[in-house]
């Protein structure tokens, strides 16, 4: 049994639990796929086939012919997409998003060239087999080590340079090694749908699986020429995202299309397969960094040289290089980051977007060092602390990484740890120790509440934000409940709908430090409403159900607004982390189990304990499936997936998930915003990848540089 | 998924005069069939369901009759935790513990089992080549992502394994395959039950298409305190096997008086060790004997490029399994 470690922190038993909680153990909670209507037809998606040419001819008869079909459209019969179309006078972006149905062109392989909607799913999935494609191949590129010579610099972000270029070279000790992240698909276990219905010819509805209501409502608004107030975009629940829902993809576009073509509402949910090619990965990236140290340890440079690949029709850009310049205090740091075309679907951000991928690399790149200097991997972190933003000289608003390095050495018992590899053995499996720190901005922007307290003393809170499984909904009540005094189940939190407030998308671990101070706001103005209403001599937390009834009213509302805080004009915000991982290795066989895992996170003011610890064990296995599994495999000779099913795709099951502590310094970051509450969901997975790697290597020597870390990668 | 007959046979007979017209399939489970459906691969006319036939018991040895007999529609799950097959075939709990997941191991049956499909990534993509999907396409695997492919008995035509775990077992444990036809019963010794692709992949095995699977017989032997079955995987649970061995010793006093081995997915069909067994037989278990046994094991092997790895995990693997067989581990 797990003893109650948590020094800082309430222990989870003691926290809130998830206020949905019951509905989605239930099955009661409504996702987007769920929801059904009179009149409801199904579109199934016919991908491409070849991956990069044009389509010659489409015969679509026979899927026409088939029993219960209505529709099949493809770029020769849909109708057009306005905001698609080139505008009079503007010359034509060279590149920019999939244009669904537009031509006969092919960028990847997998892109929709039809949908086909019949009456039943079943009929719909069989006709969409009997759509045939001829087409005109040309030669793609996929594979990104190969066509590295093509790399590009993306506007804006591609060469950073502190103190003098590549001073690691002239370092007493050094190391440098190249290091690659693969292809890695989101897959949440909720598969991508949308329900699209045209009320009008414009005014449309959406059930989307989205992170932002409001971006997919401006998105098809744009796409759609019709105002955005005529969209309207429910998204109540989301099972998991990790960054897939960000945008607004083809199939979303192409229901709303097959939609307005059938004049009934259209579904499409996305196959296992389409997650592949349909909503995004994190790209295949390949990093090489060089780094020095003086003989005790203080680093004298750092060289990270990046390339990740992108579509040929849009630049995606992230930030692995960016840890280099900021995760240590180093006075020489050149980086250089490209991009490379290849004819894929575009990647997104996924979980630590950018710095889990740099994250690995630098932290990998850290552990090797702490060998060829000999000094404790720990140690060499502590010596390179950064106390101000190296990069800006800013002062930081909090940080405390420190102290979380000694909780988290202290839980994993890294008094155990030997220097030497090999050196420890239990039942015939090596012993080895590792960590790996991450950190992320701490990001805030604006948002809006409506607080509305019912004359039976129900307090209901409305946001367009989304809630993709962190607990949103738990935080935002839990603030609520200690700003009004009334107990948590008194309180509603009504989000995931376009038509309430505005509030921002949920990414980049943003959403309690922007949507919490909203909530406090709105009960703020909301007391002081029943302040006025009382007169003077109110107290501050009356009881507002008397209160409604003495004047005769059925309830009483603000709609309250924060704005995006200026902290980062004079700090630099961050939340930090850190991995500490146990694992045994057989070195004979290669297979690596994770045995233990802290994690140390300090992310200001933890608001929510209980969600706030599933959110890191979350984290920390999504860092393990990136570690020791995930990798979506492309045959480059045909530009497919091959490994597009959970058969196949490896993600951590129980049984590869030890027990993972998860640890929180707990102390208020007073700049990001009232509350102190800084984002926690990235911290939770960047770091994690490369605290494993250097497991692996302190127990069986075998250094992994290219992940993910396979038994025939570290055997013999 | 194309439209296709339901059909529920009342009797073996019955069933035997449905699946002699080609077109229909068999369905049981269904864990493997119903994918292979949705994915296009297969694309039968009718499914002709044999869950209700009487061929789920498992039999106690009784008298003289010193064997096993487990029906074909015994459940994987079942079989695993029927308690005379853990006393007895320790071996065969094992590795039906290993395959799959505890949702499949409740649907899965002994003879669906057997009759699972390679899951080669190109066999499952009807865009791709695939020989044993359509014959005379080419192998997608050969040249391509073939990590997990087959090192033994692989031919020009397809380099695929066998994905079962189960089936591992069974060969090492000399078990023989009841089948019904027309014609009456026959007997099929396991490990000539499934086949090598040869000139003709699309065949996995040499049931014919109108037979049925009746039973699986397993004689008792001297396995029990000295089995193990070690599956190296890419995850802890629901993976398939990079290579898996079924190691099964008879020891005396240190001395190694009968041996069985198997492998998973490194052939085509279940690969059994004969020459490693023979070699083991009289000599001491140690693991220098086990390793070297593992050497002899290896003869034939070749690598593809992205499995070749195996060349070396599988006698490493040999070498484990036979040490935890003989308890030294």
């Amino acid at each position: 049994m797990k003893k109650a470690i948590n020094v800082t922190m309430p222990s989870s038993a003691e926290g809130m639990s998830r206020v949905d909680g019951r509905l989605k153990v239930t099955g009661a909670a409504k996702y987007s796929a769920e929801y059904t209507m009179p009149g409801l037809t199904y579109g199934v998606l016919v991908g491409s086939t070849i991956t990069k040419g044009h389509i010659l001819t489409i015969d679509t008869k026979a899927a026409g012919r088939a029993p219960g079909v209505l529709a099949v459209v493809t770029h020769l019969n849909s109708p057009k997409v306005p905001g698609d179309q080139p505008e009079k006078g503007k010359p034509v972006p060279d590149k920019g998003a999939l244009k669904v149905f537009y031509d006969n062109k092919i960028y990847y392989n997998g892109q929709p060239i039809a949908v086909v909607v019949a009456d039943t799913f079943e009929r719909a999935l069989y006709a969409a087999s009997l759509v045939k494609a001829q087409y005109k191949a040309e030669k793609h590129i996929t594979n990104l080590p190969d066509n590295r010579d093509k790399g590009f610099a993306p506007r804006g972000e591609g060469v950073y340079k502190r103190g003098a270029a590549d001073a690691w070279q002239s370092a007493p000790f050094k190391v440098e090694q190249e290091y690659i992240v693969p292809t890695v698909t989101h897959n949440p276990m909720e598969l991508h749908a949308i329900i699209a219905r045209w009320d009008a010819d414009d005014k449309l509805t959406v059930w989307d699986k989205t992170q932002g209501v409001n971006d997919t409502r401006d998105d098809l608004a744009r796409l759609f020429k019709i105002p955005a107030a005529n969209v309207l975009v429910h998204s109540q629940f989301v099972g998991g995202a990790f960054g897939s829902a960000l945008r607004t993809w083809p199939h979303e576009v192409a229901a709303v299309l097959a939609a307005k073509v059938v004049s009934k509402p259209v579904k499409v949910v996305l196959s296992r397969a389409d997650m592949f090619t349909s909503v995004g990965y994190r790209p295949f990236t390949w990093q090489k960094i060089g780094i020095g140290a003086t003989a005790d340890g203080k680093l004298t440079g750092i060289t990270h040289e990046a390339a990740g690949q992108t579509s040929s029709y849009e630049n995606f850009t992230e930030g692995p290089v960016g840890v280099s310049q900021n995760m240590y205090a180093c006075p020489n740091v050149n980086t250089k980051y490209n991009l490379v075309s290849l004819d894929i679907a575009t990647p997104t951000w996924m979980r630590g977007p950018g710095e889990a991928t740099g994250a690995f690399a630098l932290e990998s790149a850290l552990d090797e060092l702490s060998y060829a200097v000999n000094i404790d991997p720990l140690e060499l972190r502590i010596k390179n602390y950064a106390e101000v933003e190296p990069s800006s000289g800013k002062p930081f608003s909090t940080k405390f990484l420190k102290e979380a390095y000694q909780l988290g050495a202290d839980h994993i018992g890294w008094g155990d740890r030997k220097q030497v590899p090999r050196s420890v053995k239990q039942d015939g499996w090596y012993v080895g120790y590792g960590m790996g720190s991450g950190m992320f901005g701490a990001y805030r922007s604006g948002a809006t509440v409506r607080a509305k307290m019912m004359a039976d003393g129900t307090l209901i809170l409305q946001t367009a934000v989304s809630d993709i499984g962190p607990g949103t909904g738990t935080a935002m009540t839990i603030i609520a409940a200690e700003q009004m005094n009334i107990p948590a189940d008194k309180i509603r939190f009504e989000l995931g709908d376009s038509s309430l407030p505005p509030a921002p998308t949920q990414g980049g671990s943003a959403t309690v430090a922007s949507v919490g101070p909203a909530v406090v706001k709105a009960c703020t103005d909301l007391k002081e409403k029943f302040q006025k209403l009382i007169g003077n001599g109110g107290e501050d937390h009356p009881d507002y159900a008397k209160v409604l009834k003495e004047h005769n009213l059925p309830s009483l509302e603000v709609t309250s607004s924060s704005d995006g805080g200026n902290g980062m004009e004079k700090y630099a915000m961050n939340s930090w982390s850190v991995h500490f991982v146990k694992v045994l290795v057989n070195a004979a066989t290669g297979v690596v189990k994770i045995d233990k895992v802290a994690c140390v996170s300090d992310c200001g003011k933890v608001i929510s304990p209980k969600t706030a610890r599933s959110q890191v064990i979350g984290g920390a296995i999504g860092g393990i499936g990136m570690a020791l599994m995930e990798e979506s495999i492309i045959d480059h000779r045909y530009g497919r997936y091959i490994n597009n099913n959970f058969a196949d795709y490896h993600v951590p099951v129980n049984a590869d998930i030890p027990q993972i502590d998860a640890l929180f310094i707990n102390k208020p970051d007073p700049i990001i915003n009232v509350m102190g509450a800084k984002g926690m969901a990235e911290i939770a997975l960047i770091g994690m990848a490369a605290a494993v790697a250097n497991a692996v290597y302190n127990a069986c020597g075998k250094r992994v540089r290219d992940l993910p870390i396979t038994p025939d990668k570290v055997m013999g | 998924m194309k439209q296709f007959q339901y059909v529920r046979p009342a009797t073996i007979q019955a069933a035997l005069d449905v699946i002699s017209k080609p077109g229909s399939k068999i369905i049981a489970g269904g864990t493997n069939l119903v994918d292979l459906m949705k994915r296009g691969v297969t694309a039968p006319d009718k499914i002709v369901d044999i869950n209700h036939l009487p061929l789920k018991g498992i039999s106690e040895p009784i008298g003289n009759v010193m064997t096993v007999s487990i029906g074909a529609l015994a459940l994987n799950s079942e079989v695993a935790e029927n308690s005379r097959i853990k006393e007895l075939f320790p071996l065969l709990s094992m590795a039906l513990n290993a395959g799959a997941s505890p949702q499949l191991r409740n649907m899965a049956t002994v003879g669906g089992n057997m009759m699972q499909r390679t899951r080669c990534g190109y066999f499952y993509d009807t865009t791709m080549p695939c020989n044993k999907r359509q014959p005379g396409t080419g192998c997608g695997a050969m040249e391509g992502v073939n990590r997990m492919h087959a090192i033994f008995g692989a031919s020009d035509q397809c380099i695929a394994v066998h994905p079962s775990d189960m089936c591992v077992a069974l060969a090492a444990l000399d078990a023989t395959v009841e089948v019904a036809g027309k014609k009456g019963k026959r007997y099929i010794h396991f490990a000539d039950f499934h086949r090598l692709p040869g000139e003709k992949p699309q065949i996995d095995n040499n049931l014919a298409p109108d037979e049925l699977i009746v039973r699986v017989i397993i004689p008792t032997n001297n396995f029990s305190r000295n089995s193990y079955y070690l599956k190296i995987r890419d995850r802890q649970s629901y993976a398939f096997a990079l290579v898996s061995v079924a190691a099964a010793l008879e020891i005396d006093n240190g001395i190694i008086k009968n041996a069985r081995l198997a492998m998973g997915g490194v052939a085509h069909k279940p690969w059994r060790l004969f020459e490693a067994e023979q070699f083991l037989v009289g000599k001491t278990a140690s693991e220098e004997n086990f390793a070297k046994a593992a050497g002899l094991a290896m003869k034939g092997a070749v690598g593809h490029g992205g499995n070749s790895f195996k060349l070396k995990l599988a006698p490493a693997t040999i070498t484990e399994a036979l040490k935890h067989a003989a308890g030294l581990v």
